[in-house]
């Protein structure tokens, strides 16, 4: 099967009920692509991560932060890319230890990026202290895998 | 998309239905749902019920094991069932069997603590 390569990019305020907004939009137009239930699954659990993050951490919740996604589909695997221009991330090594979070009074897990590591094949997290933080996260897919065989 | 949150107590157990989605936004109904429950009334032990949850992410964990710190510290257990394999996956990386019991469906669950 051809892949046809692809872009879209969408922003929005940072404001939790856009979390499932966002994994509806992703999920929608990646929905082109001959992929899994478990791997939309997947895909849109991280995204739901990824915002989360942004929101909570990097704007505290601020409606006026802007959270950017975009979604790149390319031969073989998709790329995402959730970016936010808030406080950045001060340990980035100690962020993506599992069950290390800065907010345990607001009950948060630490888990958000042990996740997006699980179900992605590649997570790279670039951050600097009061501009921002942005997440790449590529996952390969099982279609482009199953003709490489 | 949202989440629905139902509830029953059957004697000292607390069932929790759920509906939808749990994420972050969706949490804190569910938080303050069953905090309210617990703070008033003689609970001992949560079973949720998983079925119907289409989604759960980071924000479901943290959740489900504020709950369960407050009925642990009442001696009780936590039961969950009914859980589908992107979400049963994310359980189990977070380590959550270690402290909460799954069973197949809520009549195992309700059987194992006495009140089927």
């Amino acid at each position: 099967m051809m892949v046809q390569r692809n872009f879209m990019s969408v922003s929005f305020a940072a404001l939790s009920q856009n979390e499932a907004f966002a994994r509806v939009a992703v999920a929608a137009f990646i929905s082109q692509l001959d992929i899994t239930m478990d791997e939309l699954e997947e895909i849109k659990t991280v995204i739901s991560e990824a915002v989360t993050n942004a929101i909570i951490h990097g704007y505290d919740e601020n409606p006026e932060g802007v959270v950017q996604i975009s979604v790149r589909i390319q031969e073989d695997s998709i790329d995402l890319i959730v970016e936010d221009n808030g406080r950045g991330i001060e340990n980035v090594e100690q962020a993506m230890q599992p069950l290390y979070t800065t907010k345990p009074e607001l009950e948060r897990s630490g888990m958000g990026f042990t996740i997006m590591e699980n179900f992605m094949d590649s997570l790279e997290v670039a951050t600097v202290v009061g501009k921002g933080t942005t997440v790449r996260l590529t996952k390969r897919l099982a279609f482009a895998n199953a003709l490489q065989n | 998309m949202s989440l629905r949150v139902a509830m029953e107590t059957r004697q000292d157990v607390l069932v929790i239905r759920l509906q939808g989605e749990l994420d972050h936004h969706t949490a804190e109904e569910l938080r303050k749902k069953a905090d309210d429950l617990l703070r008033t009334s003689t609970i001992r032990h949560i079973v949720l019920s998983l079925a119907d949850l289409t989604f759960m992410d980071s924000s479901g964990i943290g959740v489900i094991l504020g709950r369960y710190k407050q009925i642990s510290a009442r001696s009780g257990e936590m039961y969950v069932c009914s859980i589908n394999p992107t979400i049963y996956r994310i359980f189990e990386m977070s380590g959550l069997f270690k402290v909460i019991k799954f069973r197949e469906n809520e009549a195992d669950a309700l059987h194992v603590l006495g009140v089927a």
